[in-house]
């Protein structure tokens, strides 16, 4: 498994993730991912793309930098002198309260996003490679095996995410366990859910781009079919691909938060993990003690708003049907849209 | 979890066409029904498939509940007893041929069989669900209209931001919000559960049986047990059917908006008609279409959802009792409550894609 992750930890090369054709002009930073829609946004949808990224901004320095910024270690129990005490409130030592653990609230919430960016990360990454995977060979070969993945992932895709998510976490941790080995199993259980959604994606895209002209070429000059798969189809079939990743990063806050909240996180020893901590203050809150619940929520809804607004504006910029123009003769452009995606069935399979 | 999909689809072409599309002709609708019926089968095939197949990934479950507190030569009699020792390939065969005899197994932990817990939880789930989807329709769609009537302007700014929001809290936290601000601080609502001690035990000696706390209390023709049922629904219909009212509000936008554009809104603009008349009679109807697939989707996530609001608000329902199977590593319980669950969803999407086709013959191919 190690293995398979440090293979899979190599980030996708940025051409890969980069539309093929840029017709862009001017300075090589101007082209870079986010740089190139932060410019090319205007009024409200550069205004949600900049919260965004300063919401995902924040929570990425507090991963990073937890040492530096938390006050305590997350199962800190007492300081200098003696311990911390539970359930206190907010004061000048511990600014956001206590638990009822005894754990310092602010501590924990920003150890917390530590937890949450490993998690995401290798969740993603996982499913990216092994769904790309998939959607590559089953879109290209066709034939039983793609017959017989489509209808997994369908049934799959269909079932709540989260019942999927629990029994994976069984199988992976037998329940609690330590930091890396929870990280992994929510990580894995994420896997098993995202993994249909980019298969679905890329399998589309490649039955599509397979029958252009130019793969045909390819063909008829001899390449091999790896060669055609990587070079010519793999490249025109990612372009979606870093959308569905943002929005997919703010689905496994939810499910990492969910499964924590279930019990099935990671041991309040181990690391720090919002669901975990939520499901502890439960029984808090109607004893009126709010601080050890409102703050670890606040963490994972400003984080999910956060990698959510980068994703819907990225989505929107991308489609040219939704972004809003520079306004150049005063009344932005309104086409005319014959047939925007209305989320019709895809059964009837 | 839909909202992403349906994020995703938003910025996605719609998935590839599949063959039997291409295929028009003569009974159509007919064709359609048995095929989409028959599909029911392979779903379910393969969901308990994976869930059998990552459960016994495990070990056995009843060393996963029993073990270290019973000494090994018991333990060993009883998986030997409970046919756990038996090939890998035998007890697929065993399992498969009970869950077609309707047969999902017995839970280790109080001895029930799964259909019974479902019988007995299940009336409850169903409640909590319905409640969320009235909140859902009743706050998601007017509110969707006005986003699309209003495009891009404050109105829209502001419903779009609240629907991300809306999505960004998970429904746990929303109930510990509600739960904090109007059972501890305002004192308005009861914290937990589903009815007040005395108002069960009214319920109770009038007979009730349907499990279905409204009806029950209705039947009892009292006025203050139907009060106090409601009272206790109310946040945890709210928590989870805002999380459900976000998805419909940004489909019936997408909808509204594109029928806005087409042609024959277009026509009926070129007319005269009033733009409020377009929205209400002419764009409206068509964007509901989709709505109804959605739901569909949204069972499967209300499912999910469930497990986290009945955990949050102690309503003894599905979710409720499958968290505490879980705790006890009851994993037989669990195992065969996400299969009968994988059972309803599977049939579920059935019923909801046949009312979907005899709504929009465009569906039928």
């Amino acid at each position: 498994m190690t293995a398979d992750i440090a293979h899979a930890a190599t980030p996708p090369s940025p051409e890969e993730l980069e539309p093929v054709v840029t017709p862009d002009h001017g300075p090589r930073w101007h082209r870079l991912p986010i740089v190139h829609q932060l410019r090319s946004s205007v009024g409200l949808q550069r205004a949600m793309l900049v919260t965004g990224l300063v919401l995902t901004g924040l929570f990425v320095l507090g991963a990073t930098f937890a040492p530096l910024v938390a006050p305590y270690s997350w199962a800190q129990l007492r300081d200098g002198h003696g311990l911390f005490g539970a359930q206190l409130p907010p004061s000048s030592t511990h600014l956001l309260g206590t638990t009822v653990g005894g754990y310092d609230v602010l501590s924990r919430v920003v150890w917390g996003s530590r937890t949450a960016l490993l998690t995401i990360v290798t969740a993603v990454v996982l499913s990216l490679f092994i769904g790309v995977f998939l959607g590559l060979v089953s879109g290209y070969f066709g034939g039983w095996l793609d017959r017989v993945l489509v209808v997994v992932a369908d049934a799959i895709y269909a079932f709540p995410s989260l019942l999927l998510a629990i029994v994976a976490a069984i199988v992976i941790s037998g329940g609690q366990s330590s930091m890396w080995n929870g990280i992994l199993a929510a990580a894995i259980s994420i896997t098993v859910v995202f993994v249909p959604q980019y298969f679905r994606v890329v399998r589309s895209e490649v039955v599509r781009v397979k029958s252009e002209a130019f793969v045909e070429s390819a063909r008829v000059i001899g390449s091999s079919s790896a060669r055609i798969m990587t070079r010519h189809v793999l490249r025109n079939s990612v372009r979606t691909l870093p959308l569905i990743m943002t929005l997919n990063c703010s689905e496994a806050i939810l499910t990492l938060a969910g499964l924590g909240f279930l019990g099935f996180g990671i041991e309040p020893s181990s690391a720090a993990e919002w669901g975990y901590d939520l499901n502890k203050a439960l029984a808090d809150v109607t004893a009126g003690i709010w601080w050890t619940a409102v703050f670890p929520g606040i963490a994972i809804v400003l984080t999910v708003l956060g990698i959510t607004l980068v994703g819907e504006s990225l989505n929107d910029l991308a489609d040219p049907r939704l972004r809003i123009r520079r306004a150049a003769g005063g009344k932005r452009a309104k086409g005319r849209v014959p047939d925007e995606p209305t989320n019709q069935p895809e059964e009837a399979r | 979890m839909t909202i992403t999909n349906d994020l995703a689809a938003d910025a996605v072409a719609p998935a590839p066409a599949d063959d039997s599309r291409g295929r028009k002709g003569g009974g159509a609708l007919g064709r359609y029904l048995l095929v989409r019926f028959l599909l029911i089968f392979p779903t379910v095939f393969i969901l308990v498939t994976v869930v059998f197949v990552l459960m016994r990934a495990t070990g056995d479950p009843i060393t996963a509940a029993l073990g270290g507190r019973l000494p090994p030569e018991q333990l060993h009699e009883r998986i030997h007893q409970a046919g756990y020792d038996r090939p890998i390939l035998v007890q697929y065969l065993d399992y498969l041929g009970r869950i077609v005899r309707g047969d999902f197994g017995t839970t280790l932990s109080d001895h029930l069989p799964v259909t019974k817990v479902l019988t007995t939880y299940g009336a409850a789930t169903l409640e909590l669900a319905l409640y969320a989807l009235v909140v859902a329709f009743l706050v998601g769609i007017p509110l969707g209209r006005i986003a699309a009537a209003r495009r891009d302007r404050l109105p829209d700014a502001g419903l779009r931001i609240a629907a991300i929001l809306g999505y960004a809290t998970p429904v746990f936290f929303a109930g510990l919000l509600l739960k904090l601000i109007f059972s501890v601080w305002l004192g308005w609502l009861p914290p937990n559960g589903r009815a007040s001690t005395r108002d069960l035990i009214t319920m109770k000696t009038h007979g009730a049986r349907t499990g279905i706390y409204l009806i029950d209390a209705i039947s009892t023709g009292k006025w203050s047990v139907v009060a106090d049922v409601l009272q206790h629904a109310v946040m945890p219909a709210l928590a989870l059917g805002l999380l459900t009212a976000g998805v419909f509000l940004r489909l019936v936008r997408t909808n509204m908006i594109s029928t806005l554009q087409t042609g024959y809104v277009e026509a009926a603009r070129s007319r005269g008609v009033a733009e409020r008349r377009l929205v209400r009679a002419h764009a409206w109807r068509p964007a509901l279409v989709p709505i109804i697939t959605v739901i569909g989707l949204q069972i499967a996530m209300l499912l999910g959802g469930a497990v986290l609001t009945e955990t949050t608000f102690e309503w003894k329902g599905l979710g409720f009792q499958l968290v505490q199977y879980l705790n006890a590593r009851d994993f037989v319980a669990v195992q065969g409550m996400v299969a009968l669950l994988a059972v309803i969803v599977a049939v579920t999407n059935f019923i909801v894609d046949v009312i979907a086709a005899l709504v929009d013959p465009r569906i039928r191919y």
